[in-house]
């Protein structure tokens, strides 16, 4: 799922050359500045452009090509129409990783390329300054910031580490002036800052927050009150954080004359809201074509929703469930004239509170469905099933695991045009009966050829299906397979996953993610070093043997830049087999393993622009062991940020 | 939370192995079967204001790594953030699944389905959002925290316990002698209570704390 464009390489520069360009440092050519175009990691995160920067480029080169003109004295003419030149020709590129390159060819090209950049792509918030970073770049118009590391996600970061969003909104408020988007993923941005945002960016179109905090429906009252082109407000997963008494009722905030809405996303936001704001606010939002809400929503408002937005592409159904009491609820043929209104509908989610027996009244779009999330549905096969099978040309599928193998089949004889399933377990614990299976894994990999990114929790798995899948979907981009039994061996052979997790690397040779979980010992990763070239995400739990396994991956897989471990019996030594490649990933995170506070601290010595974070526990008391360490390369040194239980060596 | 300096006295090698980390393959690792604890720098996920989308399943369970072989086969003791599921789905889930329960025990009551007694008799964590609570004993130089939910009774629990605190139990006490202790707990108004006293249910739903104490620190909570 490569973001590069197609462009037109930029010509070369035509014969009056003035004096030869200061050419760059060699030393960064190997750098992270070939900055990979990164898909995005959700179907539902928004930017399906965005790509990545590696605006921490210059790990040994500090260029010092502000302002000046480079060279010596030359009349200042030729020189301007040549970068003016440039400048209408580096337009064109857009892919950050083709931007990256053209930037190093020499100064000119890199002021060019410079002002001509229009979205800026930070993957990791500590990694540059925002000062340094709005100085670069002077038109930039999009912004996509991430913060956290993943891992936070599942309650491994504790609270207040860091990547608040304020520092960077001031700057960028200072230097874009024309702003329009803003992207934030893993950020915790506050109600201040979202009307600093408000404030400071009066063309400002574009909001997506993708599993941040800090905010409240105070600062989203905000937002719509003040951002008068706003077409895009896009919440997924926060964690917004409300007191049932202290609700604002932001939806009534927005523009009384018709907006430019295209798209509202706030199933995430789960206090009630005034629903006859909302359904006002869609009747005159005639661009409105993605909408979601939260489960405050019941079927009959929906019906009312739907009514007045039929031009909806993706809809987020709200709780699917009736609201009034039993048996006094409207019939399924009430509602599906709704359904069978909304041509347009390609993506349908949320069911949050579904009532399985109004599901037929989605049949009428079924078969344009190109994406279903029904992963906050709790459904059973019986429920599902028929559902599945008319969904024809399904591509992306998100379900609980109470699917079932069975459901699975479904799917496999179905959706021969899935490229992306993703499989959540009902019950998320280790000893849960888990109703997905290799049996189910194996049906997927026969059925659906085109798969290109699969997620699959589960509690039984063998080699021999995964190995299947390997040779089936060989255009799989994306593998996370979690066993949720710590080391749970193959469940018919009682081998190690390794065969299995192997294959995959060996056959899918477009492989750029990849998750591991089961008994996995060094070879599985003497399979990931030797194969796994195109890696750059990697998630290890509860696997290896001994530091080997690290010193495999480190030395093979030359293109990682994220690499996450938990749990894992490596030591200092593991750690320290890695020094060669931290310059050229984004982080390494690892936790719960062997880490000393001498090791990371020589890796910290050795290594000065990397920042190397020992994180405690509140109530931790500080030994030579180190539980938690998350480390990443810096062009801005250790974060003036940091909570008392971080500690930078 | 006790200072480790009172812990002193207890055995040099127990407490060694106490903070020693061990992690390998299930069954590689059995000298000493009962220390079987991380170091002190254990994972104790982290604590969030409370928020309707916090915590539930895993956020704040401690990790046990070698629980399989080493502990009784109580409860097995879940571990910060595995399964890899971002808390925003496990809280939807509390709330949705409690809400549907409610909803299915009102649709299968014939009439007058009674909808507050329905939710109140789903699970009781859907009002609360954390039924984790934090174990403190005395002596021990870290807590613990344990998830409400796995247990069903009082014996459960109690077991867990003995399972989760046997390390600190010390040399004096040969093997550790649970009747040395008495489990108490911390309920919503701050009192100390005596465990065991109210049924288990309303227990797991007004318990915040809970403390181990030796015995003889213990005259007057109770008559056992």
């Amino acid at each position: 799922m490569s973001t590069t464009a197609p462009t037109p390489h930029p010509c070369p520069i035509p014969q009056p050359l003035p004096p030869p360009p200061i050419p760059s440092h060699s030393s960064s050519s190997s750098s992270p500045a070939s900055g990979m175009s990164e898909a995005a990691e959700e179907p539902d995160s928004p930017p399906t452009h965005m790509s990545e920067d590696s605006s921490s480029s210059g790990d040994r080169w500090t260029p010092d090509l502000r302002g000046g003109n480079g060279g010596g004295p030359r009349s200042a003419p030729p020189d301007q129409v040549l970068e003016n030149v440039l400048e209408s020709v580096l337009e064109f590129l857009t892919a950050a990783r083709d931007r990256n390159a053209a930037s190093l060819v020499c100064r000119s090209w890199y002021r060019a390329e410079a002002q001509t950049r229009r979205e800026l792509f930070i993957g990791n918030c500590y990694a540059v300054s925002p000062g340094r970073a709005v100085e670069r770049f002077g038109g930039v118009r999009s912004v996509v910031l991430k913060g956290k590391p993943r891992f936070a996600d599942f309650s491994l970061v504790p609270e207040g580490w860091g990547a608040y969003v304020q520092p960077w909104v001031a700057a960028m408020g200072r230097a874009y002036p024309r702003l329009e988007r803003i992207c934030l993923k893993r950020m915790t941005v506050t109600d201040d800052d979202l009307a600093l945002v408000a404030q400071s960016f009066p063309l400002f179109k574009e909001l997506s927050l993708v599993c941040c905090d800090g905010f409240s429906t105070l600062g989203l009252a905000i937002i719509a009150e003040r951002c008068r082109h706003l077409k895009v407000l896009e919440l997924i997963e926060n964690s917004v954080e409300d007191e049932e008494d202290a609700l604002v009722d932001w939806i009534s905030k927005f523009p009384v004359s018709n907006t430019s809405m295209e798209s509202l996303m706030f199933d995430c936001v789960g206090v009630p809201f005034n629903f006859e704001a909302l359904e006002a606010l869609v009747a005159r939002s005639p661009s409105l074509r993605r909408l979601r809400v939260n489960h405050h929503v019941s079927l009959e408002q929906l019906r009312r929703l739907m009514a007045r937005a039929p031009q909806l592409t993706h809809l987020g159904t709200g709780s699917f469930r009736s609201d009034a009491p039993e048996g006094g609820g409207m019939s399924v043929s009430e509602l599906v004239p709704s359904f069978a209104a909304s041509r347009s509908i390609v993506c349908l989610s949320g069911f949050r509170e579904v009532n399985p027996e109004y599901l037929p009244a989605i049949y009428p779009v079924c078969g344009n469905l190109t994406s279903l999330n029904f992963s906050f549905a709790s459904l059973n096969a019986d429920d599902l099933i028929p559902v599945i099978r008319q969904c024809h040309k399904l591509q992306t599928f998100w379900v609980l695991d109470t699917v079932g193998d069975e459901g699975l089949r479904a799917v496999a004889e179905t959706c021969s045009d899935l490229r992306e399933l993703r499989v959540f377990p009902l019950d998320a614990t280790e000893d849960s009966d888990g109703s997905v299976s290799d049996v189910g894994l194996q049906a997927i990999s026969e059925g659906c050829r085109k798969l290109e990114y699969i997620l699959y929790f589960c509690q039984r798995m063998t080699n021999t299906a995964v190995i299947a899948m390997s040779k089936n979907c060989p255009d799989l981009v994306v593998f996370r397979l979690c066993i949720m039994g710590r080391r749970r061996p193959d469940r018919i052979t009682g081998e190690p996953m390794d065969e299995g997790f192997g294959s995959i690397v060996m056959n899918c040779k477009k492989l750029t993610r990849l998750s591991v979980s089961g008994l996995l010992t060094d070879k599985a990763f003497t399979y990931i070093g030797k194969y796994g070239k195109l890696i750059k995400t990697l998630s290890l739990a509860f696997s290896g043997d001994s530091d080997l396994s690290l010193q495999y991956l480190f030395e093979g897989c030359t293109r990682l830049q994220k690499l996450e471990v938990r749990d894992s019996p490596f030591s200092d030594k593991g750690l320290l087999s890695g020094l060669d490649s931290f310059y050229n990933m984004r982080f390494l995170w690892m936790n719960s393993c062997s880490l000393t506070t001498r090791g990371c601290r020589e890796v910290a010595q050795r290594m000065p622009n990397l920042v190397v974070e020992v994180i405690r526990e509140q109530d931790e008391m500080e030994t030579e062991n180190v539980d938690k360490v998350y480390l990443y390369r810096s062009l801005a040194g250790a974060r003036s940020d940091k909570p008392k239980f971080v500690k930078v060596l | 939370m006790e200072a480790a300096v009172g812990y002193v006295s207890g055995d040099a090698d127990s407490l060694l192995m106490a903070t020693e980390l061990r992690l390998g393959l299930p069954g590689t690792d059995d000298q000493k079967p009962k220390t079987t604890f991380s170091p002190p720098a254990t994972p104790r996920g982290k604590k969030r204001t409370a928020d309707a989308f916090e915590d539930s399943a895993a956020a704040e369970a401690h990790k046990a790594d070698d629980d399989v072989e080493a502990a009784p086969p109580v409860a097995k003791a879940q571990v910060v953030g595995w399964p890899p599921v971002r808390s925003y789905r496990k809280s939807c889930f509390q709330a949705a699944a409690s809400k549907s329960k409610a909803h299915k025990k009102a649709e299968d009551a014939s009439s007058n389905s009674n909808a507050p007694s329905a939710a109140a008799t789903a699970a009781p964590a859907s009002t609360n959002g954390g039924s984790f609570v934090k174990v403190s004993m005395d002596g021990a130089p870290y807590l613990r925290k344990i998830d409400m939910r796995m247990y069903k009774g009082y014996r459960e629990l109690r077991e867990a316990l003995e399972a989760m605190f046997v390390c600190f139990s010390g040399a004096d006490t040969a093997a550790s002698n649970p009747c040395e202790y008495a489990i108490t707990y911390e309920d919503k108004d701050g009192d100390l209570m005596l465990v065991g006293d109210v049924p288990f249910d309303m227990f797991s739903g007004t318990c915040k704390k809970l403390r181990i104490i030796k015995r003889s620190e213990a005259t007057g909570l109770g008559s056992k």
